[in-house]
């Protein structure tokens, strides 16, 4: 009998287990941001307790952020009160407890799932939280990762540990190589467009086959990343040369203690004997780019696709689609191609690092973004990712392009700071959701890759042909 | 403690409700664990945007939208279908729902992170079968009903006309009808802790650098 990654990282975490099925494991890393903090914060100091493992915990604040802001910024120049008061009171309950904070100012501030692992801060074999949902984007690296709740959150600070339940094993083998103009974004859409929103429920998915082992680490974490878009709020894949490699360029551990680690991260891989509750097999070398149209992310079609004709599906499932087209503006059969689009957002913690920003930058080459849109913008991921682009020029084929250049964030992702659709703007967006007001009251969002975005930019509507 | 609840039943005809839609961002910006109540399903309950500190009373109400009409607005289980609560993990979805008085939420499958949430504010969420969701809807569309929870019996009655068992952990219950601390449940494990993590530190070191 043979272990699954799953598996192992579970053994490895397993503190105990009570006679009701749950379990406790113990956690290796806490992230935490300004938004789902600050409740957690609170009961521990009515209940007067201290966080357990003070290094743990990371910080840093991203969702409330302007993207406008320069050197000079500080959280006093926030505009918008309510949000400037979320950021003040992560940097006083960091202060106050002494937890470590990359702060609005710091070169290093980011998207915690960007900066996690750019900073050597997500290793292999960790099991890592956050009251984030997208925490699965750490799975990338061989870790145990996923999404907690305020009171999960809080619950972690106090013992260093969480109460869960095993999930079941599933594997997805992506074989194959793909097509010219395909990337990861489109593979995992592809994927929740195939199984669905719910598909993964209750599962930790492991990502493996061909196409995963060829891609970089970078790819890996988009797809882990929206794992939790199919339902999983595990997603992972086993360690190999290319995750030590990152690692190695990433961490800032001594040479000694690295190669220890490394002997102990090379056995983070599936056994061959292993046994799946469930595995699916995907060819890759069929996937077309992939365009969101609904208020879902398996609302998914091809981008040379019409939009689906809701007679051909059941009763139950009509009813939302039919929401759906009323919401997005759209009608049975319309081309995607002949939407216009109002504004193009590259960023979020699924494609705002250097290799997305690059993937943009070469189709922006010499191009202008479309006069019939209002507003492009490129948020990097961190502090490090828009110091690595500027460093490349890519920051100025952007810009050149008619591109705004933002500082990090999540930014138009969620539209918690200023970077918000108005009401019925149709946005471009390389995102991982595309929840009704979820980009801005009554916005439309369509989930795509960096370069599908960047064309959508150049042409104002979703190309015909690539 | 709280095992027995009984009260007007909210159809919701979607599936893959997601937390935005519970709660959008706007309202997240709260450093509060409560007053959430007028901000619940405000993309759907409200003709006008909202932001945070606004009350009902402000808003222009959208009257086609169940949850502002009596008696709805005092319903305290809601019916809906596939998938309720995917997407964030905002603990905020389940307070709204908590601050407006649901305490039951019925529906064939729960976002994982959601459905976890729910029993830490006492709210219970349950998994019943698409027959009986089905049934529950036809029962419920046409006029308001109220049915009752009996969660130590694990039981849903209407009348004499409905009676659905239901699945439900002997934990999860008592995590509805106790409320119990889970964190001071947890430390009375902490030697257990303290000795896992020593040996962790052990033969991992570099993980607490």
């Amino acid at each position: 009998m043979g272990y699954t990654i799953y598996d192992k990282l579970w053994n490895e975490h397993l503190i105990r287990s009570y006679d009701d099925g749950d379990s406790l494991i113990y956690i290796d890393r806490h992230f935490l941001h300004e938004v789902t903090s600050p409740q957690a914060f609170e009961g521990l100091k009515k209940k007067s307790l201290k966080p357990w493992r003070i290094n743990a915990n990371i910080a840093t604040p991203d969702h409330n952020v302007p993207t406008t802001r320069d050197n000079k910024f500080s959280i006093e120049s926030i505009e918008d009160n309510i949000s400037k008061l979320q950021v003040v009171e992560l940097d006083k309950n960091c202060n106050d407890f002494g937890i470590k904070q990359f702060n609005i100012n710091s070169n290093n501030q980011g998207i915690v799932h960007v900066i996690g692992p750019e900073l050597g801060l997500t290793l292999p074999g960790m099991s890592i939280v956050c009251g984030d949902s997208h925490t699965s984007t750490h799975g990338a690296f061989g870790c145990l990762a996923m999404g907690i709740g305020t009171s999960e959150v809080e619950h972690v600070l106090a013992t260093q540990s969480l109460k869960v339940r095993k999930l079941k094993n599933m594997r997805i083998n992506f074989e194959g190589s793909i097509q010219e103009g395909v990337s990861s974004k489109d593979i995992i859409l592809y994927l929740i467009r195939t199984i669905g929103t719910a598909g993964g429920t209750g599962y930790a998915v492991e990502f493996a086959g061909s196409y995963i082992r060829n891609i970089s680490m970078e790819a890996r974490m988009t797809i882990c990343n929206m794992s939790i878009e199919a339902g999983a709020k595990v997603g992972l894949v086993s360690v190999d040369d290319k995750t030590i490699e990152y690692v190695k360029k990433h961490s800032n551990l001594e040479a000694n203690l690295i190669n220890d680690a490394i002997k102990k991260w090379k056995n983070l891989t599936t056994d061959k004997e292993a046994m799946f509750d469930e595995e699916i097999d995907i060819d890759v070398s069929k996937i077309n780019p992939q365009v969101s149209w609904g208020t879902s992310p398996e609302m998914v079609i091809d981008f040379n696709e019409k939009i689906p004709s809701s007679s051909i599906f059941s009763a139950e499932k009509r009813k939302s689609l039919d929401l759906a087209k009323n919401y997005m503006g759209l009608s049975d059969n319309q081309e995607l191609s002949d939407l216009d689009f109002d504004k193009v957002f590259i960023g979020s913690c699924t494609n705002s690092r250097i290799e997305d920003l690059r993937e943009a930058a070469e189709v922006l080459k010499g191009q202008k973004v479309s006069e019939n849109i209002q507003e492009a913008i490129v948020v990097p991921g961190s502090g490090m990712v828009k110091e690595q682009a500027e460093k490349e020029g890519i920051h100025k084929i952007f810009i050149d392009a008619g591109f705004q250049w933002r500082a990090p964030g999540c930014s138009m992702c969620l539209g918690m700071n200023p970077d918000q659709l108005s009401p019925y703007e149709r946005c471009a967006s390389t995102s991982n959701r595309n929840f009704e007001g979820r980009q801005g009251n009554l916005g439309r969002t369509h989930l795509m890759s960096p370069k599908m975005a960047a064309l959508t930019a150049i042409n104002g509507r979703i190309v015909k042909e690539i | 403690m709280k095992d027995f609840i009984e009260g007007i039943v909210a159809p919701i005809d979607r599936d893959n409700i997601d937390t935005d839609q519970i709660i959008p961002t706007e309202y997240l910006k709260s450093i509060k664990k409560f007053g959430y109540e007028d901000y619940l399903f405000d993309g759907w309950r409200y003709k006008d945007q909202g932001r945070l500190g606004m009350k009902k009373g402000e808003r222009k109400i959208n009257h086609e939208f169940i949850l502002n009409n009596s008696p709805y607005d005092e319903s305290k289980v809601l019916l809906t279908r596939d998938n309720f609560g995917c997407g964030s993990s905002r603990e905020h979805a389940v307070w709204a729902l908590r601050d407006f008085g649901i305490e039951v939420v019925l529906a064939s499958s729960f976002g994982d992170i959601f459905y976890n949430n729910c029993f830490k504010n006492g709210v219970l969420p349950l998994k019943l079968k698409k027959t009986e969701i089905e049934k529950l809807f036809s029962l419920s569309t046409d006029s308001p009903v109220s049915i009752s929870v009996n969660i130590k019996d694990k039981v849903i009655l209407f009348k004499d006309k409905l009676s659905i068992d239901f699945d439900l952990d002997n934990n999860l219950a008592e995590r509805i009808i106790y409320g119990l601390d889970e964190i001071d449940i947890t430390l009375k494990d902490s030697e257990l802790i303290k000795k896992f993590e020593e040996h962790r530190k052990e033969n991992n070191p570099w993980i607490f650098e």
